[in-house]
This record gives structure tokens, sequence and C-alpha cells, in this order.
């Protein structure tokens, strides 16, 4: 039974701007209204215990879609269900069972001792006495709040703040947790913490994790399975390594040979380089495999060393916003 | 019920608290409130100092309509009040993190930013009352003590949903709000006076549409057993509290239907 449920989710905003040529008082009074089409036709479900990236450039719709499966918006169309409740209409009840950290909002108390907001959101939750001392000593630990539980939440950094909004989303012991780019304008001792801290949650307290993010670091660390959209749009969803094999182009196997000679020829590959004993040789994942290459590669020549290069998520990625890569059927 | 109660409090002890680590700006604004409302009062004082009637009221009698205005409008604007910065929550999208929470959204605003600086201004509203009683000569039984003592609290109640109907247009128009505040701060001194005073449409308005004639003017006639100028039937005398209930009924759906034309923002 799917814990997060979206079928053909749809959002359009209706903004008015001044009409292009208007001026003065006119402007005001001559304003065209256009629809924004935020979130257009998505689908997807997502398991318990799953931890699933979403993606897409800026623009693409995803803190749209992560607004209406909170209940913040209201759909335009299609279907939302989360832990089998419709979001909007049952806010109140869904509310106490999902954790949101926004990374470009705080939900803390801004001049309030950390450990004051904790305590409120305490009884704003109904956290019994005891579930709140044990989640909260015990994400003190992990997220090393301890030194700062008696600083004002305006006096912290960034990231102290950041893990204080973690705790602040977690101690209700939600079943979902979305975080809309928690890791924006960390640095990377303080995104490691955090992915770490995540990954564990995941693993040991098998919450649901949904995950927004500029960051193919975070994905490739903390999700098997990313979703991404453009233009409000499903353009992929499935596991990374999947997406390599599919969007992932071409592979480059770099090899040593004992002495330098002329580019091998293998089916399926293409030398690309030849620096004296060293070869470049690309390939397709779908014309053919690494083992298969490299029996070929030892076969006509004696080899020494070989490494293979995979290419950076990162490139994928951007592939597939740029269109490179045709969009696809999921399922 | 008892339960969001305490929650109420508790949220409000921690503004406190919070508020306590500028406080000296804090009392500063709490007798800059007392100091002026009673500048306010001094207009009715002016007028009366012309006159010995307005419009077949006293200046005792007018009194007791300004300190019953003030102590609803006060206690409304201390709890609600803070709606007036719905706009500006719904313009940068921090209406968000009211959504995310497990407890009414009306609710969660009007135990959040609460300015107690206003309690200067309630001050002062019972400082005229005082005077008010000492110049009119109310004749006391057990239904006008009844009447006197539900006012501040039916009065408040309609302001309250008047406040908060006003609010809800934000969903709409960010900028509404100033629209808002002329209906609010200005019926406060509108109801300061006898409503025939007014011009018959303006009267209209406050009796059907803004039922601010409700906060104090209808329940004064009958502590003050005046006879209504306007002619209105005796039991508008009693209406007040089933006004009150009726608006905050209104309010509520209305309120529930503007959070779900809550946009958000884009980032
Ligand atoms: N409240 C709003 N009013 C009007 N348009 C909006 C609103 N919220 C979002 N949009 C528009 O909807 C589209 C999707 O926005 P959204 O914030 O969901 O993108 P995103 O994927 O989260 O982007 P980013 O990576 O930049 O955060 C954008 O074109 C945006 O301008
Ligand atoms: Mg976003």
């Amino acid at each position: 039974m799917a814990i997060v449920e979206v079928e053909d989710l749809r959002k359009t905003f209706s903004v008015t701007r001044p009409r292009t040529g208007a001026r003065g008082p006119l402007a005001l009074l001559l304003r065209e209204r256009r629809e924004v089409r935020a979130v257009d036709g998505v689908s997807f479900r997502i398991e318990p215990g799953e931890m699933v990236g979403y993606i897409g450039p800026n623009g693409a719709g995803k803190s749209t879609t992560i607004k209406m499966l909170t209940g913040i918006l209201v759909p335009s169309g299609g279907l939302v269900r989360v832990a089998g409740l419709e979001p909007s209409r049952r806010r109140v009840e869904l509310a106490r069972r999902i954790g949101i950290v926004f990374g470009q909002r705080t939900q803390l108390w801004w001049d309030l001792p950390l450990c004051d907001s904790f305590d409120l959101l305490r009884y704003i939750y109904k956290v019994p006495a005891e579930r709140f001392r044990a989640n909260l000593a015990a994400y003190v630990e992990l997220l090393e709040l301890g030194p700062l539980l008696d600083t004002p939440v305006r006096q912290l950094s960034l990231g102290q703040r950041m893990r204080g909004d973690l705790t602040a989303a977690l101690l209700h012991d939600p079943e979902v947790l979305y975080l809309d780019e928690p890791t924006i304008g960390l640095d990377v001792v303080v995104k490691e913490r955090i992915r770490s801290f995540l990954a564990q949650l995941n693993r040991e307290r098998g919450v649901t994790v949904l995950l927004t993010t500029h960051d193919m670091d975070d994905i490739e660390r903390l999700c098997s399975r990313m979703i991404v959209i453009d233009h409000g749009r499903l353009i992929y969803d499935g596991s990374l390594e999947a997406m390599k094999d599919r969007f992932g182009g071409e592979r480059v196997l770099v090899i040593d040979l004992e002495e330098a000679a002329p580019p091998v020829e293998v089916p399926g590959t293409r030398v690309v380089k030849v620096d004296g004993p060293r070869q470049w040789l690309r390939f397709r994942r779908a014309d053919t495999t690494a083992a298969e290459v490299v029996a070929a590669v030892a076969a006509r020549a004696r080899l020494r060393d070989l490494t293979i290069e995979e290419p950076e998520i990162e490139d994928i990625v951007r592939r597939i916003y740029s269109g490179a890569a045709a969009p696809i059927d999921t399922h | 019920m008892a339960e969001s109660a305490a929650l109420y409090l508790r949220l409000v002890r921690a503004q406190i608290r919070a508020q306590w680590q500028y406080r000296a700006s804090f009392v500063l604004q709490l007798f800059g409130a007392f100091a002026l409302t009673f500048v306010d009062f001094l207009s009715v004082l002016v007028i009366f100092s012309h006159l010995p009637y307005l419009a077949g009221w006293s200046l005792g009698e007018v009194a007791f309509l300004y300190g019953t205005s003030y102590i609803a409008f006060q206690f409304a604007d201390l709890t609600v009040g803070q709606l007036d910065g719905l706009g500006d929550k719904v313009q940068r999208g921090d209406f968000d993190l009211v959504l995310i929470r497990p407890r009414g959204t009306l609710f969660q605003l009007l135990a959040s930013d609460i300015a107690l600086r206003r309690l200067g201004a309630m001050a002062q509203a019972g400082v005229v009352l005082g005077f008010a009683f000492s110049l009119v000569n109310v004749h006391w039984t057990l239904g006008r003590v009844l009447v006197l003592l539900t006012m501040p609290i039916t009065g408040f109640l309609v302001f309250a949903g008047v406040w908060i109907i006003g609010a809800t247009t934000t969903f709409w128009t960010t900028r509404s709000m100033e629209l808002v505040n002329s209906v609010t701060y200005g019926g406060q001194f509108l109801t300061s006076y006898p409503m025939n005073v007014y011009g018959a449409w303006l009267r209209r308005i406050f009796i059907f549409a803004v039922p601010l004639a409700f906060v104090n003017y209808f329940p004064a006639l009958y502590v003050l057993d005046k006879r209504d100028p306007l002619g209105a039937p005796d039991f508008v005398r009693f209406l007040a509290p089933a006004v009150a209930v009726a608006l905050l009924v209104v309010a509520s759906r209305i309120w529930r239907f503007g959070v779900r034309h809550y946009r958000s923002t884009g980032s």
C-alpha cells in the first residue's frame, strides 16, 4: 500500500501582469491574465520506507508538488493521497503524521531559544512526554545540538538552524518527511552530517523521505529512486542505475597497454584518444557491456591496467533537462 | 477546548518571554498607547464644551458609548489585531508554516504576534467608563447589569468577526488591509458616538452590513433607558449576542473558503 499516491496531479496559477505597452495608471487596469501550469499531470506512488529524490530544474514544479502533498495548496486537478488522506481536506489530521523542512524558511520561533521552540512544538503536536524526551535526546545527540539549545534561533548560523529545523520536523515521529532543498547554502561538512543523519533515519526508523535538491551528491548518496520533472511534467521515474543506463550515454574504458600500439578495434567501441600506451575507448551501454569490451581488448592486446569512467550524474541530469534525452514512459 | 486554551496561553507566554527581551521599548509602547487614546477622548470633551447634548445624548451617555466601544475594540485589537499582518504573511508565503501544523489556521494566527502594549489602551477605556458612571444616573436592575456585563464580550465578538472577514480578503488581494483597517479602526471611532448622529445610509451599513451598531449602541439604549431616536423596535436592544454569534459563524466559513485560495509563493 503506497504511502504517497499522486495521480494526474495539476496546479495552475493564474498570474496577472501589466499588458505589454501599458504604462502608468493604465497598466493597473490593462492587465493580462496568464495561466502558469506549475504542475501539469504528474503521477507517482511512493511505498513506505522509500527515499526518493525529486529533482528538476528551477521552476519545474517541485515545491508546488510538495505543497500539494502537505495540504498547503489545493490542487487544480488530479488526485493526491498521503497516508490514505487527501491533504487539503484532512490537513490537520495529516499534519500530525508528516514532517516538513523548507531549506529557505524556518519553522522555529525566531526570538526564542531553540529548546523553547521544541517545547512548544511538543504541545502543538500533542507528543506524549516520554516520546518527546526520547526523540529530543536522540536527535540532539545525532545532530550535535546540545550546546545550541539555549541559543535564540535568530543567532544560529544557517547550518545550525537547519539541524534545528530537522529536529523540529521529527519530534512527533512523522511517517513521511518532505525536505525541500535541505542542503541549500550549507558547507560540505554540514551537508555530509545531514546526509548521514537522513540515511540513518530512513534505515533505523523507516521514515519515508521525499527530497528535492539541486545537489546531485544528495541524490547519489541517499536516494535509490529518483523522480525527475520539468515544466510540471514527469520525465523520469526510476532508479539512479537505470537512469544511467538509459540516459547515461557513453562510458569510457581507459586501458593501459604493455606498450604503445595502434588503436585497438573492438566492435561497438570507438577509440577517441591515444596517448602512448594509454587508449580511451568510448562505448554505449546499450551496445555492449564493460565486461565484453574488456574481454575483447584482452584478446587483441596485452593489458596492464584499466579503469571505467562513468558519466557524471550531473551531466546526465543536464542532458535530461536540456531535452537531449526524450521524455520516456514509465511503468 | 481546554487543551486549546492551555496551548493558547502557552504560546502567549512564549511571546511575552520573547518580547521581554525588548522590555524598554515595550514599556514605552504601553504608555504610548495609554496616552494616545487619552488624547482621543479629549475630542469628546471638546464637543461637549460647546453643546449640552449631542443629538439627544449627554456627555455621560456619550462617555458610556465611548468606554464600551473602546473596551470591546481594544480587546479585539489585542486578540485578533495581529490579523493586520496576514497580508504580509500571505505575500511572503509565510502562511505555509501555519498550514503545516496540526492546528486550526485562525487559532495559530491568533496565538502569535500578540501586541501586549495594547493593554495600555484598555486601561484607559476603564477610566473613561468610570467617568461616565459618575455622570449618568443608571437605574440598575438585574437585566441592565446583565446587559452591561455582556456588552464587552458581544462587542468584542462583533469587532473580531468584522476583523476576521476583512482579513480574509487578503487571500485574494494582499493589499486590501488598508481598506479593512478603515472599517475596523474607523468602526471603533464611529461607535464612540451615538448612531443617530450619522446619515441614514451610514446607519444602515452599521446595522445591516457591518453590524457595529450592536457593539454598544443598541445595548446602551437599554442600559441607559433611552428611547431610540431611530425608532427601532425594543427587541433589537437584546439582539447583540445573536448578531455576534451569527457573525462569527459567517466569519469562520469565509475564513475556511479563503484559506483554500491561498497560493503560497514561487520561492
Ligand atoms: N504562488 C505562485 N503564484 C504564481 N506562480 C507560482 C506560484 N508558485 C509557483 N509558481 C510558478 O510555478 C512554477 C513552478 O514553481 P515551483 O516553485 O514549484 O518550482 P521548483 O521546481 O520548486 O523550482 P526551484 O528549483 O527554483 O525551487 C514556476 O513557474 C513558478 O513561477
Ligand atoms: Mg522550489
